[in-house]
């Protein structure tokens, strides 16, 4: 049944690798000295070279790479050049953060894009299916960073209701947590919404012109029973998988978003990261957030064939 | 019908062609023909700018900034007092351009790339999925972060960084489409008859693989959009004076107590362009899928 | 509804209280100060830190050996009195009895001592450029060091009055070598108590510094948020209780709220433009070679009209080094106003083909940004082409040390000793002048400058040393910067310093 697992397990090595290529070349060729962005203000020149030396600046890149990639396998991350802190400890730290943020998110995004996906197919044509598609299409027609400018100025500084910006953890005041993280779950959740809502006018357009429910149908069963039972049904299988896909677009979002609204996030950390070079950040972090993608589609492709019996063989 | 969608260039005896029928759905459809019109008003704007805009998007007039709308602007003037009307008519070309550009970079090395991979197969098809999947496993801002960065602060060079970024995208769908048609009747039919594998994959597979293209390039011009405005916001795409709409969001949240029409009126447009191509690209879905 | 600005309506009030009373985490005993930074700081280690930021909250956890008042004055801090010996190369400093760090380690010669030398040789100290001209110290007394210099140096005290002044706890710094930082153990008002990158650092009052009388509030939290906008809104719906560099463009909005207070000072440092006078290939510019048009350049330049559109009239047009309130600045050089038909003049005669291309390098920040544009209107007018390239930080530092611009807007932040605002910049190889500017004069005249002990004498050096360096030198001065904050009515006994600093001693949270 599942004979393509084992094939897929093992493009993973291949696949991993190349994203450590990639990642690890993509901060080299960025412009800049690291050691001259940690150098300070003063630059001392004596500073400069010591840094060079003690982060291996000055030895050719394949070495750096090799060096790079043995400390991860090892279990070793790195640290971060700015701080002196472990890249393991500040992924622990963030990772928390993200996935709350990530949750609430797909939380308004399934709250947004189903309703507005179902509207929209059942009342296919009318002034209903123009308004349900604008409703969830906004979200993605704006730029997230500044709709969260805009709901910030809104509901912080008019209105007083929530706090502009940082995050305070579910397990200090799950109160005061939530108010954190409310505007910019928001944010994020509305671009997924719009992608979910698709899928489910599609899924439920198909459903609904499917032999399955033309049957209730002709046995006379109630056209709103008819929808929501049968059609819903079907249609929320390929939708529930699309949540694993859609965490590269969290993930995305969150970088201005979380910038916007100062949460310590993983977008937030891998921004600052590259502006400020910090080399082992970024390679840490991305391979990190990008094994966790893979493996979540992974996951969503094994879901999807187990909970659709027709594909199972 | 597949096949007749393969000779859809040759002329039919049939009066409605796929291709009519298609856009017959389209305009159906109330919210593809708001998209239409608006992208083709944005489009019109953005060729005619130097036409239609009142004044000179860089003229700056230190004595009138900040204004708010009034008869002579009726956009209002930003923070150094150049027009806002214009600089919205002439961003939208840098913006409509970035998002044009960025997509036909990633549409032209993406649906070839993927479309030999889907078609050949073996190593190469290997070589090119692992690629794509390692890309696609970065968030995409990252790694337009780092492209841009690398490649310098500009307009240029971003559309550049977003249409590498979001080859991916294309390589994965154009593959996908080639395996499902691979298989089909009028593919084996081309191949036993010993046509070579490039006129195939030209005159046969491309045409119907086309649509689903076409539909995930115009959603793909909206997000590419989007794409530069956020890489505005960080100051790696078009460069000042040059306005861009990513670029005047930028400048204008500084002032949003103060002059919120400078942070309105490019808002609005992205968010009308942006939804347009949207609608526009879920509208093409409608009508060029066969089963519905 | 009727929203008057900022004040919710009477149902929302109530749910305004609640997040209140959460967010004060129900401890009402205790005051928590709340301030609002424009960056995360880097590691916390007095020697290895290189950021502005650092040093604010520094300024709250490290006291060191003196300190500022708003005069730019020395005073006595950890402390008590400096001598100078009659050659210079002596500096006896008399220590403060009954110090503690927080450790509850005393603070004594040998602790002293021993944090000098962990700034003169620990590995990757970035404090050792600042103290160099320091040969060795030594213990007299158990209250009493004394440092021996190479040669004389008077900016010395003035470095003590900074990073390098301040002293670590020996006993701290030897079990945690270089992760120091991650829980540093000085002497200051307030002790570490925990910190997470990018969101916030805690401090607490430590109940045994020896000025404790004047430190009545418990707790600081440190927020890093990068975005001004959002800092101002944090502010204004009371998740902050004091923030700093608000910009200029805020400013009449916090004037006009009555529940936001405002509080400046001046600067110590300045913005200017670097011009690339001998950096490497792109030194053959018509800015850097020819001195006419350097001159017309300067001409054409509305510091005033910059100061009035970008930043509301609010920073101090200059064309020295030093701001005016120091006692160092120069009175006999007058900030020129602009000129156009000069320039142009002075273009003609010079000889270069109009418009002048010039590759301007700027930060990317908005206000640089905005400056960078009135500038390129203004040259335009009298023949320049100014073409901006904002350059990201990271990558700028990079093109400023090969060279790779003509012109590049660069500021700095200050150091108390006119010294730290010129020698670095203007001395042949000094490591931050980036045009490359090289006299053998003006190296000359500064070097003595920094052994004189003398202020009239060092105020005549640097007198002549500016004859030559304003018309011909690597830095077109603009201004120095208004540093300004907003803080909520609450909090009393808020004054702005020089150095832009947040002092903790003497503030009231009512």
């Amino acid at each position: 049944m599942l004979k393509f697992l084992p094939r897929r397990l093992l493009q993973l090595v291949p696949t991993l690798f190349l994203v450590s290529v990639l990642i690890f070349g993509l901060q080299q060729l960025l412009p800049g000295d690291p050691a001259l962005v940690m150098a300070g203000e003063e630059r001392d020149p004596a500073v400069i070279e010591q840094i060079r030396r003690q982060y291996r600046l000055d030895q050719p890149l394949p070495m750096q790479y090799l060096h790079w990639i043995g400390n991860v396998l090892s279990g070793d991350l790195g640290e971060s050049m700015r701080i002196k802190q472990p890249v393991s400890e500040l992924i622990t730290a963030k990772l928390p953060v993200t996935v709350q943020l990530a949750t609430m998110a797909m939380v308004f995004a399934l709250l947004i894009g189903i309703p507005a996906g179902i509207l929209s197919a059942v009342k296919r044509g009318s002034a209903w299916d123009v308004g349900a598609n604008v409703f969830a299409l906004w979200g993605l027609s704006t730029p997230n960073f500044w709709l969260g400018i805009m709901l910030i100025f809104l509901f912080s500084v008019k209105l007083g209701w929530l706090p502009a910006s940082g995050f305070v953890s579910p397990f200090e005041d799950w109160r005061q947590s939530l108010a954190t993280t409310v505007m910019p779950a928001f944010v994020l959740g509305n671009a997924i919404a719009a992608v979910l809502m698709r899928h489910m006018r599609s899924a439920m357009l198909q459903a609904m012109g499917s032999d399955y429910v033309r049957t209730a149908r002709a046995k006379g069963l109630v056209e709103k029973t008819v929808v929501l039972k049968h059609a819903l049904r079907n249609a929320l299988t390929p939708v529930i998988t699309l949540g694993a896909l859609e965490f590269g677009t969290l993930l995305s979002g969150a970088v201005l978003t979380e910038q916007v609204f100062s949460i310590p996030g993983f977008g937030k950390l891998i921004v600052d990261a590259v502006f400020n070079r910090d080399y082992a950040v970024v390679q840490g972090v991305v391979l990190v957030t990008a094994t966790v993608y893979i493996l979540l589609n992974l996951l969503a492709d094994v879901l999807y064939v187990l909970v659709n019996p027709r594909l199972r063989d | 019908m597949a096949a007749i969608a393969a000779s859809a260039g040759a002329p039919t005896a049939v009066h409605d062609s796929p291709a009519r029928r298609a856009l017959r759905r389209l305009l159906a459809r109330r919210t593809a023909v708001f998209g239409l019109v608006v992208v083709g008003v944005m489009v019109a704007l953005a060729l005619f700018a130097p036409w239609i805009a009142p004044f000179d998007p860089l003229a700056t007039r230190f004595m009138a900034i900040r204004m708010s709308p009034d008869a002579a602007h009726w956009f209002g003037t930003d923070e150094v007092g150049r027009d806002l009307l214009s600089r919205v008519i002439w961003g939208g070309r840098a913006s409509l351009a970035a998002g044009v550009i960025s997509v036909s970079i990633a549409v032209g090395v993406g649906v070839p790339l993927g479309m030999l991979a889907g078609y050949v197969g073996g190593v190469i098809d290997a070589v090119v999925s692992r690629i794509t999947d390692a890309m696609l496993a970065i968030p995409f801002l990252i790694l337009a972060i780092a492209l841009a960065a690398f490649l310098g602060p500009s307009l240029g060079n971003a559309m550049i960084a977003i249409g590498i970024t979001a080859t991916p995208i294309f390589v994965r769908l154009a593959r996908g489409q080639v395996l499902a048609v691979r298989a089909e009747d009028y593919v084996e039919a081309a191949r036993a008859v010993g046509n070579p594998p490039a006129r195939i994959l030209l005159r046969h597979i491309l045409p119907n693989i086309l649509p689903p293209v076409i539909v995930q390039a115009t959603l793909a011009i909206a997000a590419a959009i989007i794409a530069e405005a956020s890489l505005s916001f960080l100051g790696l795409g078009q460069q000042p004076p040059a306005p861009s709409w990513g670029s005047m969001l930028n400048t204008a949240q500084r002032f949003l107590t103060q002059a919120p029409w400078m942070a309105i009126f490019p808002g609005l447009a992205i968010f009308v362009s942006v939804l347009a191509f949207n609608l526009l690209g879920d509208g093409l879905r409608d009508a060029l899928d066969p089963k519905s | 509804m009727n929203f008057k600005y900022g004040r919710p309506s009477a149902r929302l009030a109530a749910l305004a209280l609640a997040l209140g009373l959460a967010l004060a985490g129900g401890a009402q005993a205790q005051s928590t100060l709340r301030i609002g930074l424009a960056e995360d700081p880097d590691v916390l280690d007095p020697t290895l830190a290189r950021t502005y930021v650092g040093r604010i909250v520094f300024a709250s956890i490290c006291d060191k050996l003196f300190d500022i008042d708003e005069k730019l004055n020395v005073v006595p801090q950890l402390a008590l009195s400096q001598q100078v010996s009659p050659d210079g190369k002596a500096v006896t400093i008399k220590l403060r009895p009954g110090v503690k760090f927080h450790d509850g380690e005393p603070f004594d010669a040998e602790a002293a001592k021993f944090s000098l030398d962990r700034h003169l040789t620990m590995q990757g100290s970035f404090r050792r450029a600042e103290i160099n001209q320091v040969d060795r110290v030594e213990v007299v007394d158990p209250l009493t060091i004394r440092l021996q210099l190479k040669s004389p140096f008077s900016p010395l005290i003035a470095q003590l009055t900074d990073r390098a002044g301040m002293m670590v706890s020996p006993k701290a710094a030897k079990a945690a070598g270089d992760k120091f930082g991650t829980a540093p153990v000085c002497a200051g008002p307030y002790k570490f108590v925990e910190r997470v990158p990018q969101d916030r650092i805690v401090v607490e009052r430590f109940k045994d510094y020896w000025d404790a009388r004047r430190v009545t509030i418990e707790r600081i939290v440190y927020r890093p948020i990068q975005d001004s906008t959002v800092r101002l809104a944090n502010l204004k719906s009371g998740q902050l209780d004091l923030l700093e560099r608000l910009l200029a463009t805020d400013v009449d909005e916090v004037k006009k709220d009555s529940k936001l207070r405002l509080a400046t000072g001046t600067e110590l440092g300045y913005q200017g433009l670097t011009i690339n006078v001998a950096n490497g290939e792109k030194a053959n510019n018509p800015l850097g070679k020819n001195a006419k048009v350097r001159q017309a350049f300067e001409l054409a330049l509305d510091r005033e009209t910059i100061n009035k559109v970008v930043f509301n009239g609010l920073q101090k047009v200059d064309n020295q080094w030093v701001p005016q309130a120091s006692p160092f600045h120069m009175d006999k050089f007058p900030t020129p106003k602009r000129d156009l038909a000069k320039a142009r003049t002075l273009i003609k005669e010079s000889g270069v083909a109009t418009p002048i291309a010039i590759d301007f390098m700027v930060p990317n920040n908005p206000e640089s940004r905005a400056v960078a544009e009135v500038m390129q209107a203004m040259t335009a007018e009298a023949g320049f082409d100014l073409k901006i390239r904002v350059t990201e930080f990271a990558t700028s530092l990079n093109e400023a040390e090969k060279g790779n611009f003509h012109l590049y807007f660069l500021a700095w932040s200050g150091r108390t000793d006119p010294d730290g605002n010129i020698f670095s910049f203007a001395s042949c190889g000094g490591p931050l002048n980036y045009g490359k500017f090289c006299d053998k004069k003006v190296d000359e005249l500064l070097t003595q400058a920094r052994t004189a002990t003398t202020f009239s004498v060092r105020k005549t050096l640097y007198e002549q040393a500016a004859a030559e360096i304003l018309p011909r030198g690597g830095v077109i001065y603009l201004y120095h910067r208004t540093l300004l904050f907003a803080h909520s009515p609450k909090l009393a006994g808020f004054k702005v310093m020089p150095d832009g600093l947040i002092r903790v001693t003497d503030l009231k949270l009512q």
